[in-house]
């Protein structure tokens, strides 16, 4: 069991890059099966000192629900993005950081969190504090910063917390 | 020959927010403001040419492709690597400790969290 950790240290990512490489292929062949497969040993294996700890899924399910309610906001808010962009002249806009407390612990779910809040328009992460309890956000335009940060927590956090934690 | 409807209005969703993209890098005046524009044109902009082009596989050519889910991916991955990286140069160039918020219970952001420099060890190095 241990020999087997040692060998395959994030299964998950094992997975995910065969299937990765079987789609970059585009072929569904043997071939290109094993030689994901391959694939899939070695890099979880070479890159194993960067990434020492085991990496959990509590509910993997959840992910799903989390993926389209993230997409649904990209949506969402590039529409009003792009309506501040257009049609808001700078003095008006209100540019603002804002800082967000973490009530999660593992890195991996902070990774998602900050990858989360840059790709939905309007919050940038641009830095996470110096022991990992809180991320700096710069949102484009927030009259109210306090809003965007309970609804952040609110709306990604909570689900990750439960997807990770 | 709706589907041909429905192709080239992605298409067109697409190039109106790309263009929206690069516009708001125009326009907005402060650089952090600026990053938040191509963030936005890689979303939805891209993801509307991803989508034309599924749709084109599967109704015109009659196969399904998978490499735009791919294309997602991998820019979903990177995505938010280059703008934290053009963040933390910001951070380091023009924000100080005081000009942001508190960190909460750490204190220091983590690109504020380096060593003083010491004047007498860059005076031999230079």
């Amino acid at each position: 069991m241990r020999l087997l950790r040692r060998l395959l240290p994030h299964p998950i990512l094992t997975l995910l890059l065969t299937l990765t490489w079987v789609l970059l292929t585009s072929t569904w062949t043997l071939n290109s099966l094993v030689f994901g497969f391959l694939l899939g040993l070695l890099i979880p294996f070479l890159t194993q000192p960067y990434w020492p700890q085991q990496m959990r899924l509590k509910k993997p399910l959840k992910i799903i629900e989390y993926i389209l309610i993230v997409l649904y906001d990209i949506v969402v808010a590039n529409l009003v993005v792009a309506r501040i962009v257009v049609f808001k002249s700078n003095a008006k806009r209100q540019p603002a950081w804002v800082a967000v407390p973490l009530d999660l612990l593992t890195p991996e779910a902070i990774t998602v969190l900050a990858g989360t809040i840059t790709m939905t328009p309007g919050t940038v992460s641009a830095d996470v504090s110096a022991e990992g309890h809180a991320l700096l956000v710069h949102c484009l335009d927030a009259p109210d910063p306090g809003a965007v940060r309970d609804e952040i927590k609110q709306r990604y956090e909570r689900r990750l917390k439960e997807i990770f934690e | 020959m709706i589907f041909e409807y429905l192709i080239a209005g992605f298409l067109v969703m697409a190039g109106i927010f790309g263009f929206v993209g690069s516009f708001g890098l125009i326009k907005l005046n402060d650089p952090m403001s600026r990053l938040h524009a191509p963030t936005k044109a890689t979303t939805l902009g891209v993801g509307g040419v991803l989508l034309a082009s599924m749709l084109h596989g599967v109704v015109v050519e009659g196969h399904l492709s998978l490499h735009e889910l791919m294309i997602t991916l991998f820019l979903f991955l990177t995505a938010p690597v280059t703008a934290l990286f053009i963040a933390k140069v910001h951070i380091h160039r023009h924000e100080t400790k005081e000009s942001l918020p508190k960190a909460g219970e750490d204190s220091i952001w983590a690109t504020h969290d380096v060593a003083e420099a010491d004047p007498a060890a860059e005076d031999q190095q230079s």
